[in-house]
């Protein structure tokens, strides 16, 4: 019955998803690693005009270990990318990304020594904000998608893989 | 403030070893100076009261690989008189072989991290320093990425991290195991 | 049985903030030594955001690098664009019309207030007042409405161009500065109301972090915090650049150089910003706002690109890769007065289309060096007010 071995999937699994994932979707508390100019558009949809709270994810941690949406908000050169793969390991399962900007999604306008040419490259990643910065209304709109990726979720996707890459 | 003939007679009968030259480009003095003498005229310039230069606005460096100059390196400094609100700039010249100078630490504190900067950035050194170390790039850095010889794109310094997959799961439906 | 008085023998403890924590606004460490709640040596650790924005100004052309101002200093993007605009016109010896450079001023201004009101704001949420920001966020939306209208974007507006603007101000926008300029009173009178005279805020700013008259010109101190100081050096009035000697406003001098002092010097400065915004639009005269089109510096209309010849070829003339305009051998540093203090860009050329060298005259680096003097015999918990007093941006700090 429910969450078994053998892979299957039973009514009770179909019925606790939908009620894990409404919670989970509509309650994200997401990290903000903001570094640059993006964060101060993340900024932006936390205040009145925009008000992320609509949303359910108007929780801002900033410790990784109480969060489980990181969003990737600037540029991310060498010197910060141990610290960024570190945050993504702390962070409790299940947890998504967002990579939020050209910047981070690419380097951007930096293709600079120094400057990371996308996070992508070296921790997975969710969903893509295009813009430099994108608008507080791009953000709300990643916030969307990753809400509907829950959605599709299931806890029989959480199955720990046995063997080999089981950490 | 002197004008600039009589300002090349104070400074050359000052400092007969170091002084090179002043350029004048678009009202902006600059005092040309080898580098081992920097030190001693800007204390001239803070102290003596025919100058007064107060305020070192800010230090920076020039890589001259492919430009002409006195030497491969200046190090520029922008002083300011708040007094009488001028402005003059001094260049102190290091070659290739040796790039070291003393640092203007003892006069201004705000020295201490632009020379960071400077020796980050160019490799400059500078003697009398209280912590010279990189400021910008982290430790194991190996290059000054600011001199002219240094790629924009890097010597691959940016490629070399630890990649981390996902631990459980998958969240793409295009990716195995999501259906 | 006796008591004796006996000093409690305490270790040093090394405390890390950072490089990810909510009080270091993105990207700044510090490691604090300290012996029971005092801090007795702190040291930050900077560079976590180095993008080689120099680098980058070596091999983009003069009007291409403006862009990339902006992402210097993402709370006031204007400034920078018109402290590198300036620094090029100098090195290019131009003179913008009269119209551009009060429309320079009115956006510089505009950024100013924007500035404060976030810096405010975060200092207040760092401390531990959430209201501040929102009310100060609802005005700075505002502003942002404006920008987008004038430029065409939120934060990263790249208005400058080399020898004058991107675009005249839109017809429309008029009465929205004007509609902006009404509105900020009652923000600032909120604001004031909640933080001025408020016993928490006042026990924990003032006497924080105080810097002495001779102590911020050694470190090399601009702008608020320098004024709060004592120090009575605006660049506005002292080397006045865009035309600000035409306008008529005080400068905000403070005593203490204490964390209180920099918040009431950024308070009035609003007030000063928004007299000076009100000269701008009661005085704007007309005009173009670009330098003669014929000097080759300018990229020309482009209805007149699109339909005849001379059009097209002299916008190609200003965008390929081989022409474009090119300054003489030297170099310029020009001043400006940004939120946080002195910014300029020191731009060396060795006469080809590109620049040799640009240099950010940075003050948050600069303003972030006298940090750990500020921390001194202060506590822990200081160290986040005295923080946020600094406005530390992290993309300026690293460039």
């Amino acid at each position: 019955m429910g969450v078994d071995r053998s892979g299957k999937v039973g009514w009770l699994t179909t019925t606790v998803d939908a009620l894990v994932n409404w919670g989970r979707k509509n309650s994200l508390w997401p990290m903000p690693f903001g570094t640059a100019c993006c964060g101060i558009e993340f900024m932006s949809v936390l205040a009145s005009r925009h008000d992320i709270a609509r949303f359910g994810a108007e929780a801002i941690r900033f410790s990784p270990r109480q969060s489980d949406l990181l969003i990737v908000a600037g540029r991310v050169p060498i010197k910060l990318m141990p610290v960024l793969t570190r945050i993504y390991e702390q962070m409790p399962e299940p947890k998504w990304v967002i990579s939020m900007g050209a910047c981070a999604s690419s380097g951007g306008v930096f293709d600079t020594y120094s400057v990371i040419q996308g996070i992508d490259n070296f921790i997975p990643v969710d969903v893509y904000l295009p813009g430099c910065p994108p608008r507080p209304e791009a953000i709300l709109d990643g916030l969307i998608l990753i809400q509907k990726l829950i959605e599709k979720d299931s806890l029989h996707h959480y199955k720990v893989p046995q063997g080999e890459g089981a950490t | 403030m002197l004008p600039k003939d009589q300002l090349t007679i104070v400074l050359r009968e000052k400092f007969p070893e170091g002084f090179i030259e002043i350029t004048e480009f678009r009202d902006m003095l600059t005092i040309h100076i080898r580098g081992e003498h920097v030190l001693k005229l800007l204390r001239t310039l803070k102290t003596d009261p025919r100058f007064a230069f107060n305020f070192l606005s800010g230090i920076t460096a020039v890589d001259h690989l492919e430009m002409e100059g006195h030497a491969r390196f200046s190090v520029v400094y922008h002083l300011l008189n708040q007094h009488e609100a001028r402005r003059i700039v001094v260049r102190a010249w290091v070659h290739e072989e040796e790039p070291r100078l003393p640092s203007a630490y003892p006069l201004w504190k705000t020295a201490d991290w632009q020379e960071r900067e400077v020796y980050d950035l160019f490799g400059v050194e500078f003697t009398d320093h209280p912590d010279l170390m990189r400021i910008m790039n982290p430790d194991y850095f190996e290059y000054h990425p600011l001199r002219k010889d240094y790629p924009l794109q890097g010597r691959g310094e940016r490629d070399n991290f630890k990649v981390v997959k996902r631990s459980i799961g998958s969240k793409w439906p295009s990716e195995k195991g999501f259906e | 049985m006796t008591l004796e008085a006996k000093a409690l023998s305490t270790e040093k403890m090394v405390l890390n903030f950072g490089p990810s924590h909510p009080a270091t606004h993105g990207t700044l460490r510090v490691i604090v030594e300290l012996d029971g709640e005092l801090v007795t040596k702190a040291v930050p650790e900077i560079g976590f955001l180095h993008c080689g924005f120099e680098k980058l100004g070596e091999h983009l052309d003069f009007n291409q690098f403006v862009t990339v101002t902006d992402r210097m200093n993402y709370i006031s993007p204007l400034c920078n664009n018109v402290a590198y605009a300036l620094s090029a016109e100098k090195l290019l010896d131009i003179k913008v019309p009269k119209r551009a450079q009060y429309i320079r001023v009115l956006m510089c201004e505009l950024s100013r207030i924007a500035d404060h009101l976030v810096q405010i704001g975060m200092q207040a949420v760092d401390i531990g007042a959430f209201t501040v920001f929102l009310y100060g966020f609802r005005l700075r939306e505002k502003i942002y409405d404006l920008f987008e209208m004038v430029c065409g974007a939120r934060l990263t507006t790249s208005y400058t161009r080399v020898g004058g603007l991107m675009r005249d101000l839109p017809e429309n926008s008029i009465p929205v500065v004007y509609d902006l300029l009404d509105r900020l009173p009652a923000t600032l009178k909120e604001i004031d109301g909640l933080l001025t005279h408020n016993r928490i805020w006042l026990d924990r700013t003032r006497g924080i972090g105080p810097i002495s008259h001779d102590e911020a010109l050694s470190y090399g101190l601009t702008g608020p915090l320098a004024r709060a100081a004592g120090v009575d050096y605006d660049l506005r009035v002292k080397e006045p650049y865009s035309s600000y000697e035409d306008f008529d406003f005080d400068v905000i001098i403070g005593q203490n150089g204490d964390v209180y002092d920099r918040y009431i010097v950024r308070m009035y400065e609003m007030w000063e910003s928004q007299k000076i915004c009100r000269q701008v639009m009661d005085n704007l005269p007309g005009g173009p706002v670009n330098v003669d089109a014929d000097s080759k510096y300018i990229l020309p209309p482009r209805p007149e690109v699109f339909n005849s010849i001379e059009g097209l070829i002299h916008h190609f003339m200003v965008t390929m890769e081989n022409r474009g305009f090119t300054p003489p051998v030297g170099e310029a540093y020009v001043p400006t007065e940004s939120p946080n203090g002195e910014l300029g860009y020191f731009i060396v050329s060795d006469g080809s289309r590109e620049p040799y060298r640009v240099r950010t005259r940075p003050p948050s680096l600069i303003n972030y060096s006298a940090f750990p003097r500020m921390m001194e015999n202060m506590m822990v918990s200081d160290a986040v007010a005295i923080l946020g007093s600094l406005n530390v941006i992290a993309g300026e700090l690293d460039r």
